[in-house]
């Protein structure tokens, strides 16, 4: 099997401007992926499952990821030459960017025929908010099909292309996406015997009277509870 | 409803006219004295039929219980029913799904009465390893009352067979008249209850108040 840079340069060499680069793993398995664009995605998919030399004939797993928006802060070392002529100061500078978020769909490939894999393609939206439509991938795995109504279901993501895009764990008159980050859930809490970290800030906003729930008595030592007051 | 805490002799109506030393002795001479309340009572807790309909694995649990090892038919429950018009016990076996929930509360009113459920396992009774979830329902007496809560993760057969056994006695301690009546011998309780939509967030209402109400705390003395 050849490694995420030589697919990459043979998909490049073959589809020409495409946008293909290289996610890689820092991680030990250091399973690197490929992010495609959403323009030419099935086609290079297509190719995948086609070619003689890769026969990735299996998607074995679609998966969903919310990147929320984040803001970067990078610290940068500049010398600043002192005006009464002595050493130049050393100052750091720090400079905040956002980093704008995004939801991504990381499909694995397998070839059962020459029993090689994964390689993994990656897809991103644009935002999170409007414009969250990548090309679906069931015309060229029809196992895609569920997985991606799932992604749909919990994450929000549209599937141009798919053939019967629902909801297929929560029911359709819902209009949340439970797996973003941002996702609040319903304030139904009731009462624990032993509330400890999330659970615990929940007990304090409901029970407030009883808020010595989070009250550890004296020469106990609860480290969430303790942990949990400011 | 005395509750059947105490097992046999079952507590009489301070208005019988006979004590149950008293049926004891007759009963010794050949002389069996029993009261129309008794004989309805026994009836009925000697043929619960349980509808056949299982959510998770707690369903497997329930379903070894009637198999020939445990053999649930020794208590006269093995008549699984496949329609809730022939049941007389909801056997709540398994996570409650809020997507599933309406459809066991619609369950639970189509099953005529005399009926009893059961709520068996962590998460019918609670949602269990579930209830910080947003999918899962805090347990199904938010929305039905629930006469037996048998614990476990699932529970063993067994402690379905003790469940029904404690059922049972909770059926001969019922009386036929009067304030303790089950609630459907009784006019100014509704026995139907209303199904919960589907919400944009969460099911509308989360939970019925006349069956449930978020638990009070009540602390002792000390602190």
């Amino acid at each position: 099997m050849e490694t995420a840079e030589q697919i990459r340069d043979r998909l490049l060499a073959r589809f020409p401007g495409a946008e293909i680069s290289l996610v890689t793993n820092p991680g030990a398995a250091a399973q690197h992926s490929l992010l495609l664009g959403a323009t030419r995605a099935r086609e290079i998919a297509q190719f995948l499952r086609d070619d003689p030399t890769f026969k990735l004939d299996q998607c074995s797993n679609v998966t969903g990821i919310d990147w929320p928006e984040k803001e970067i802060v990078e610290t940068t070392k500049v010398s600043v030459p002192d005006p009464a002529g002595g050493p130049a100061k050393v100052v750091e500078q720090k400079t905040k960017r956002v980093q704008p978020g995004c939801l991504e769909v990381v499909y694995h490939l397998y070839s059962i025929a020459l029993r090689h894999g994964p390689v993994i393609l990656r897809l991103r939206t644009g935002n999170r908010t409007d414009q969250v439509t990548v090309p679906s991938l069931t015309p060229v795995w029809r196992a895609c099909e569920f997985q991606e109504r799932e992604v749909f279901d919990l994450y929000g993501v549209v599937f141009d292309g798919h053939p019967d895009l629902r909801r297929i764990l929560m029911w359709p008159e819902f209009k949340d996406h439970p797996m973003r980050k941002d996702y609040v859930e319903p304030d139904d809490y009731e009462w624990e015997p032993t509330p400890h970290g999330v659970v615990l800030e929940k007990a304090k906003t409901h029970y407030p009277s009883v808020a010595g729930v989070a009250d550890p008595g004296p020469g106990s030592s609860n480290p969430a509870t303790t942990e949990a007051k400011p | 409803m005395s509750d059947a805490a105490s097992p046999a002799p079952v507590e009489r109506a301070p208005t019988s006219p006979i004590t149950d030393v008293e049926r004891d002795e007759l009963r010794r001479h050949g002389i069996l004295l029993t009261s129309l309340q008794e004989l309805y009572t026994w009836g009925c807790s000697n043929s619960v039929w349980p509808l056949n309909f299982g959510l998770a694995c707690c369903a497997i649990e329930m379903i070894a219980a009637s198999m020939a090892k445990f053999d649930i038919a020794r208590f006269g429950s093995e008549v699984f029913r496949p329609s809730p018009r022939q049941a007389d016990l909801l056997i709540v076996s398994g996570t409650v799904t809020k997507k599933m929930a309406p459809q066991v509360v619609r369950l639970w009113n189509q099953m005529p009465e005399p009926k009893y459920c059961i709520a068996m396992g962590a998460c019918a009774i609670s949602g269990g390893p579930f209830k910080q979830g947003y999918n899962v329902l805090k347990g199904i007496d938010r929305f039905i009352p629930v006469d037996i809560y048998i614990p476990g993760c699932p529970p063993r057969p067994e402690a379905l067979l003790h469940g029904l056994v404690e059922l049972q006695k909770k059926i001969k301690g019922f009386q036929l008249s009067g304030p303790d009546a089950p609630r459907h011998l009784r006019a100014d309780i509704k026995c139907d209850y209303p199904v919960p939509d589907f919400g944009e967030h969460d099911l509308q209402p989360p939970a019925n108040p006349d069956v449930w109400q978020a638990p009070a705390i009540v602390r002792s003395g000390k602190g």
